[in-house]
């Protein structure tokens, strides 16, 4: 059996796919965790992408990118589960139709 | 061979670590044994139920104040590999990071989401 | 000196974000550390800290460099921006100051968090390196999250950090893929960097895809339609000061991220470069020229059917969005300097109407509905007067700020030969007039529902009021020393160079 080498270019498709992957569960899903859980996805998929090619540049800017991102994503993300906290508080679902005081 | 004595060492001074402290609080360690310390898991909730069972807000909180601390951390890898380049200036900014994070620490602490003791939500 | 770390010099250019965010953790432990009575100074540490910070950003305004390895400028373009960010922060404190008391947040807390989104806003007026924006954009953002849903027990607030987080959370990632793939492109994560190794080598597609999700991932954080959708429910939901200083302040944030990424990383692809559609050569102003068509539009059509001023002024402002990247897509200096004119004149308008609303708050009255303004006039003749040319100069009606603004971007546009640009911006603007005057009809025309709380003046509320009347009739009156500022501000923009001498 014949064993294609993985370059970087394959981290970058698969970046790529993570990354559709991400927005399109943005757009389709209805449970906000699962919504949160789509962009950490797609912020993965930057952050592999960043990675790949940092390799492919041959220098290490991008992984420092990188590190930043993963930081600033968990900061973020704290921030929005406290969110998160206070308004399942107020009105026990998790549910984006739910979201609806607000309109116009 | 020679490339791996290093690991061997660390791999000694691992095992080491963990059997002098699991002995020594065998050997010295006060023991008042009660059914919640004898469960196989020592987490503050049952082990056997429904898992969508609502939790104490104090978990969501703690956990979450996990991660923040934990991530920061890794900062630190970086910075200590590059340490003995960046001298006693990269040694201030780090205490300088340090000090920013002791601050939301003492913050947290202060509003008590770490006493676990009174029950405020 | 080693290459790696911080020179004198680059701890005295950065004084001016250190001083705020010192000021941000006093306050944070103050709120652990002091008696609840004590905390009521926490008004006083932000208002001193905004104010040494803009001394010293006035002290340091000549200077033109760049710091900490060449990722920091200071230059004219960012002392420009921070000002800005000083003065509508400091205006926000002035106007929280009651309403907290009524809705009873911690000071320590909230003071917190709007020191250190300016911190954030300050970061990214002066980053010229892809992470640098990155960071201050995200310390911005994350407390603008906090920020609008700070009012726990309120609904409206949660939901409105909920939209805002999501949305927020979800163009970050927009426009942090742009970015890496930007990086992969050129090597580098330096705008000017970024901007040599394009000019250098053909780049085709992949920057296209770039340069679009750079477009998206900045539009939602200006508001400009079509990525505007949570700025009506996060301006009505969130705390009526912080939707002041979020119309404010972040919009203005995300314009000096968007034109240090566009005119100091991208300045070559302004016309042409990204392909082509229909024949014509595609640059990153076609982009610009549908989001402002969009924004003015959308947000002006929206705003007339609006009965709550809160969201009637955020589909303003995202009207008013269109109208500043009209001196974008220009892409002149007289068209970047307008934007950077209008932006000033629109933060003072904008502060001041949303002033007055919050002026309207009081025990057991929300405020923000148009009727509650009925009656204004006969109650506090001066507020109403304010209110008056706050609206004048949202519609862009002589002698206020407003018009000298929409008045030089519009001429911007035709120089740059953009008639029908103009042209729209001009029939949009007859368009919001009608809205603007209903809220004037409110205040000075309809009569009071009997039986309403009086309203209070304190004076926080008058200081910031006055200030921002002022700043509008003066701008409209006698706005040449702002247009000089201006003019100057967008000429350094990608000038500065790593300084020498003794402070290196």
């Amino acid at each position: 059996m014949h064993l294609y080498p993985i370059t970087a270019y394959h981290y970058l498709v698969l970046a790529a796919a993570l990354f559709a992957l991400g927005a399109t569960g943005v757009m389709l899903r209805r449970n906000i965790i699962i919504l949160f859980m789509s962009i950490e996805l797609m912020l993965n998929a930057v952050n592999l992408n960043l990675v790949a090619f940092s390799r492919l540049n041959g220098h290490v800017v991008g992984q420092v990118f990188a590190l930043f991102i993963v930081a600033v994503a968990a900061a973020e993300a704290v921030v929005g589960l406290g969110i998160l906290l206070a308004f399942y508080r107020n009105k026990e679902t998790l549910n984006i139709d739910e979201v609806n005081l607000l309109r116009g | 061979m020679h490339d791996w004595v290093p690991i061997l060492i660390m791999l000694g001074f691992a095992t080491g670590f963990a059997a002098f402290n699991i002995g020594a609080s065998k050997l010295i360690g006060p023991k008042h044994p009660t059914p919640e310390k004898l469960a196989p898991y020592e987490c503050g909730m049952p082990p056997v139920g429904d898992a969508r069972e609502r939790h104490p807000v104090k978990f969501y909180l703690v956990a979450m104040i996990f991660l923040l601390f934990d991530i920061e951390v890794a900062f630190l890898y970086p910075w200590a590999m590059a340490l003995r380049e960046l001298r006693w200036v990269g040694f201030m900014q780090l205490i300088v990071f340090f000090a920013i994070l002791l601050s939301g620490y003492v913050y947290v602490w202060r509003k008590g989401v770490l006493d676990w003791g009174r029950d405020r939500d | 000196m080693t290459a790696i770390g911080f020179s004198r010099g680059d701890l005295y250019y950065l004084l001016p974000e250190l001083i705020v965010c010192t000021g941000a953790l006093l306050l944070l432990l103050a709120d652990v550390a002091l008696s609840q009575q004590r905390q009521a100074r926490a008004a006083w540490v932000a208002i001193l800290s905004l104010g040494a910070a803009a001394t010293l950003l006035a002290v340091m305004s000549a200077s033109e460099t760049t710091i900490a390895r060449g990722t920091f400028a200071v230059d004219g373009f960012a002392i420009f921006f921070k000002l800005l960010f000083v003065m509508s922060a400091a205006v926000t404190v002035l106007l929280s100051h009651r309403y907290l008391t009524i809705e009873g947040g911690r000071p320590g807390e909230y003071y917190f968090l709007v020191l250190c989104a300016t911190a954030g806003m300050m970061i990214m007026a002066s980053g010229i390196d892809l992470i640098v924006l990155f960071i201050g954009l995200e310390t911005m953002a994350v407390c603008f999250y906090i920020l609008a849903g700070f009012l726990k027990p309120n609904r409206r607030s949660n939901e409105a950090a909920v939209k805002y987080f999501l949305l927020g959370a979800f163009s970050l990632a927009l426009l942090l893929y742009g970015m890496s793939l930007l990086y992969g492109l050129t090597g580098s994560t330096a705008l000017r960097a970024i901007a040599t190794a394009l000019a250098s080598g053909s780049s085709g597609r992949l920057l296209a895809v770039a340069v679009m999700l750079l477009v998206a991932g900045l539009g939602f954080k200006i508001a400009a339609a079509p990525f505007h959708m949570w700025a009506p429910d996060v301006y009505e939901g969130a705390p009526t000061p912080i939707t002041a200083f979020l119309s404010v302040g972040s919009k203005a944030a995300a314009f000096a991220m968007l034109l240090r990424i566009f005119f100091e990383g991208l300045p070559a692809f302004h016309l042409d470069g990204l392909g082509s559609v229909f024949g014509q050569p595609l640059g990153w102003a076609s982009f610009f020229y549908v989001l402002s068509v969009l924004s003015m539009t959308i947000g002006n059509l929206a705003a007339l059917t609006q009965t709550n001023v809160k969201r009637m002024l955020a589909y303003s402002s995202i009207a008013q969005a269109g109208y500043m990247l009209i001196g974008i897509v220009a892409g002149t200096p007289r068209g970047v300097s307008a934007a950077l004119l209008y932006l000033v004149v629109y933060a003072f308008m904008q502060l001041g109407a949303f002033g007055v609303i919050v002026l309207m708050r009081r025990e057991g009255v929300a405020g923000d509905e148009l009727r509650d303004l009925a009656g204004l006039s006969s109650r506090q003749p001066a507020i109403g007067i304010a209110m008056l040319l706050f609206m004048l100069s949202l519609g862009g009606i002589p002698p206020t700020a407003g018009f000298m603004g929409k008045v030089w971007l519009f001429a911007s546009a035709i120089e740059a030969g953009y008639f029908g640009l103009a042209v729209i911006a001009v029939l949009n603007s007859a368009l919001s007039l009608y809205y603007y005057v209903r809220v004037v009809v409110y205040v000075w025309v309809r009569r009071e529902e009997p039986g309403t709380p009086p309203i209070v003046l304190s004076r926080a509320m008058i200081v910031a009021l006055a200030f921002a009347a002022a700043g509008t009739l003066a701008l409209g009156v006698y706005p040449r020393i702002l247009f000089e500022l201006a003019q100057a501000s967008a000429a350094s923009l990608g000038r500065a160079e790593p300084m020498l001498g003794w402070l290196r």
